[in-house]
């Protein structure tokens, strides 16, 4: 009812509501009033099928009114208690809000003790853990496959999980981090600083960094480069640092895609990677049982 | 009972019944009948006193005929009628002893089969609704299985336009819960308060201590037999031994309490106060099935020209010098009749076909030495002298259907895969390009082991080059009546696509069970 902007509605509401109910009333009793004495017959509608079924003008049955008069009296208290009837907030106080949290707080009261085991529990032992994989399994489902996918194997801007590069370090501990906190990777355009040959060239070296076939004299020019402006955040070898969550160039991992394209975009253009922070919505537990899932499935790949 | 307007009407025992003026004053149906028989006895009493022999045989004067529960409310003609309680006389016969057996059946199976396992601990038949499964003896059901449920209700439909259509309304007699519960309450209602006449009298008569104890005795057997019942239908619902211990202790949840105390409810209500009230005024089959029938259907019918006139008679006497029909105008027919109607009236939308009248005519006949069948399963054909045909257009077409349904769905659950797959694809990116430069799409599968034990299933795909599953491990394993999901990723040669989409099929089989197969398409997308 608050969401009305104009004070109208609500009356508007108010109004109809009563003058149904009002109506309803009359109308009812308006219908008892007619009676059939015993052995008259009650007056036709005009109507008959098949020779002889005729439509009657009976009155109610006494059950059936009384039925009608039942549910009058439902409605008149249903809108006494709950808020239906324009701006009255009704006797119980009863919200949507309101019942949403109580939910929310049953649900916390039901499940909360679940999860406040493996709050405590050490990490290693949660990566060990079959039930705590499985729910993991099923959270990661939930909060995280639209964008890392089902897999966790990522896709283009979305770090692939599976692996063993890490951007921002991959203990246990680090990825607790990432999914409570979130992370935010940066990384600035380059165009005005090098301009479009410079772009090339650099893009040439970072390829070559990989092992990638390239110009050679492109990439020498572009090493220059690359130890003037990336190597503060890529180091002087590209092999990144998860304390900036500057990826590693040399390891043939593209979070934007590997084509010369897609590197000479991100050299020339910059990138924004934003995960978003969990922790407040999931609480540690989750997120220690998310982190547990995630790591065990880079470790699955290595094992393979 | 008596409706207040209609009492002191119609003429007590002793004082002969007016003409049937119904325009005017109508007796209640039992003032009437009780007024006939009273009538009945009295000339036959004044008969015995005179010689046989010396009287010439003389027209029987006309006799009032017994309103039926029917013209008793024509008067009124509105919904406002007052209810009058039908108190069916006991009945013994073909027909009686045919409904006893299939009560025995019906019953029977609905109070004992929740108590069959099939295995440890696992109900033989339970709707486990929570669990969305269905057990059945062997089988487990589960909702993607929900075309032999429609496969059930068209049979079901079909049976009952065929039977319908063949023998009129058997279901409605012999089988229809609401007279199978209802024969039950009667039984009891006899074994406390006697037959019909005893029940009337008890009903009439003042609240003594006996009315009283009676009253209390009926309702309490029939109370604790409804909430049986209803205890019984959440057994088809919850595992009944389980809720035995519950209802021992007092201890249901909310639900099973609300249902086992609705459904006793309902069966009380139903079958000891409702009771033909629910088959003329509330039960719409009752209605439609009129256009079922045909002139082949078997019907009940009194045959009038065997009958008429009616008249009371000795038994030694021809009926034919009285100018009398069969009917001896007994009402026994209407005594027996649990909707209260009067068959020798013709065809009428209250008959349920439960051919008590029919049983107990028959016993008249019989002690009258005339021929049985006077009250009778016929058609309409014969009655008027014509052919009957069994293999009619519809009956032949109902069959048809019949037989065809039935073995599609005993086949089809014969070969049933007790495997599910659905293959949901992964909506965060179309597809990716692998480090080893091939293409690669996730979807998430879910696989449903619908079998009472556990499987390892193996995943192939084809419809594409070289196409290749990458799983985390080699197998599935699925525990038994279990549903996972799991994340699949299909990798191709870029070169082997050849256009955008691609459409492929996955195969998911048991690795220990070569029956175990289940094959579901979904489609592969790549750069184009």
């Amino acid at each position: 009812m608050h969401d009305f902007v104009s004070n109208f509605w609500p009356w508007y509401i108010f109004v109809l509501v009563v003058a149904s109910f009002v109506g309803m009333f009359w109308l009812l009793i308006w219908l008892r009033g007619a009676t059939v004495a015993p052995g008259e017959k009650a007056e036709t509608m005009g109507h008959v099928w098949d020779e002889n079924l005729e439509e009657l003008n009976n009155p109610l049955p006494t059950w059936w009114a009384n039925l009608f008069y039942i549910t009058l009296f439902f409605g008149i208290g249903y809108l006494a208690l709950y808020p239906a009837l324009g701006l009255w907030k009704g006797a119980l106080g009863w919200t949507q809000t309101g019942q949403w949290e109580k939910e929310m707080k049953d649900a916390e009261n039901r499940y909360g003790p679940l999860y406040e085991k493996y709050r405590s529990t050490e990490l290693s032992a949660l990566v060990a853990d079959k039930d705590a994989a499985r729910i993991g399994q099923r959270l990661f489902a939930t909060y995280c496959t639209n964008c890392h996918g089902s897999d966790g194997g990522g896709g283009p801007g979305f770090p692939n999980l599976r692996d063993k590069d890490w951007l921002y370090g991959g203990k246990p501990e680090d990825i607790v981090a990432s999914i409570a906190n979130g992370r935010r990777g940066t990384m600035p355009g380059w165009a005005a600083a090098l301009g479009e040959p410079g772009v090339q060239q650099v893009s040439e070296y970072v390829l070559s960094l990989s092992g990638r076939k390239v110009d050679q004299n492109a990439a020498l020019a572009g090493k220059e480069k690359f130890q003037q402006i990336c190597a503060a955040c890529h180091g002087a070898e590209g092999k990144g640092n998860p304390a900036l969550g500057a990826p590693n160039l040399t390891d043939s991992v593209w979070l934007y895609g590997g084509t010369q394209t897609a590197v000479m975009k991100t050299i020339r253009e910059g990138r924004q990677g934003v995960m978003p922070a969990h922790g407040e919505l999931l609480g540690e537990a989750k997120v220690r049982l998310l982190a547990a899932y995630v790591y065990s499935l880079s470790q699955e790949q290595q094992t393979k | 009972m008596t409706d207040e307007s209609r009492a002191g009407s119609g003429g007590g025992p002793g004082s002969p019944p007016g003409p049937p003026d119904s325009s005017t004053k109508v007796p209640s149906l039992v003032e009437a009948q009780a007024a006939a028989i009273a009538e009945a006895r009295r000339l036959r009493e004044q008969r015995a006193q005179t010689p046989a022999a010396a009287t010439p045989p003389t027209p029987a004067p006309p006799r009032a005929r017994v309103p039926t529960l029917v013209e008793a409310d024509a008067v009124h003609e509105s919904l406002l009628a007052r209810h009058h309680k039908v108190y069916p006389r006991l009945v013994t016969g073909v027909f009686a002893n045919l409904r006893v057996a299939f009560v025995a059946l019906t019953l029977g199976l609905y109070y004992i089969l929740p108590w069959f396992n099939w295995g440890t601990g696992r109900q033989a038949f339970l709707i486990d609704l929570p669990g969305r499964k269905f057990e059945f003896f062997a089988w487990t059901f589960w909702p993607q299985d929900l075309i032999y449920l429609t496969a059930i209700l068209i049979l079901a439909a079909l049976a009952l336009f065929f039977f319908t259509t063949i023998l009129g309304r058997v279901w409605c007699g012999f089988t229809c819960p609401q007279t199978v519960w209802t024969e039950v309450f009667l039984w009891i209602e006899r074994q406390i308060d006697g037959d019909r006449m005893k029940q009337i009298k008890l009903a009439q008569g003042p609240w003594t201590a006996t009315k009283l104890g009676k009253r209390f005795a009926k309702h309490t057997v029939w109370i604790l037999f409804s909430l049986w019942t209803g205890f019984t239908f959440v057994g088809f619902f919850t595992p009944i031994r389980e809720l035995a211990v519950a209802a021992v202790r007092f201890d249901f949840s909310a639900w099973e309490a609300f249902w086992v105390f609705f459904y006793g409810f309902a069966t009380y209500g139903n079958a000891g106060w409702l009771r033909e009230q629910v088959c003329i005024y509330m039960c719409p089959y009752a209605r439609f099935q009129g256009v079922m029938f045909d002139r082949n259907t078997l019907i009940i019918s009194y045959n009038d020209q065997r009958g008429e006139p009616r008249g009371s008679r000795s038994r030694k006497s021809d009926p034919r010098a009285q100018q009398l029909g069969h009917c001896i105008d007994c009402t026994l027919c209407v005594q027996v009749c649990p909707t209260g109607i009067d068959i020798r009236q013709g065809q009428q939308y209250q008959c349920i076909a439960c051919a008590a009248c029919v049983d107990v005519c028959d016993s008249v006949m019989e002690k009258m030495k005339y021929p049985k069948g006077l009250i009778g399963y016929t058609t309409l054909n014969t009655l008027e002298g014509r052919p009957e045909k069994l293999l009619r257009p519809r009956v032949l077409l109902y069959a048809g259907l019949l037989t065809s349904i039935t073995l599609a769905l005993v086949v089809s659950v014969l070969l049933r895969v007790p495997l599910g797959l659905d293959i949901i694809r992964d909506r965060g990116s179309l597809y990716r390009d692998t480090a080893d430069g091939r293409i690669e799409n996730v979807y998430t599968l879910k696989v449903l082991n619908m079998d009472h034990v556990a499987h390892e299933y193996r995943l192939l795909a084809r419809g594409i080059d070289d196409i290749e599953v990458a799983m985390d491990t080699k197998a599935i394993s699925i525990g038994a009546a279990e549903v996972r999901e799991v994340a699949v990723r299909l990798q191709v040669n870029p070169a082997a696509l050849t256009q955008r989409s691609t459409k492929i099929v996955l195969r998911l089989e048991a690795l220990d069970d070569p029956s175990l197969v289940v094959e579901e398409g979904t489609r592969f997308l790549g750069p184009f």
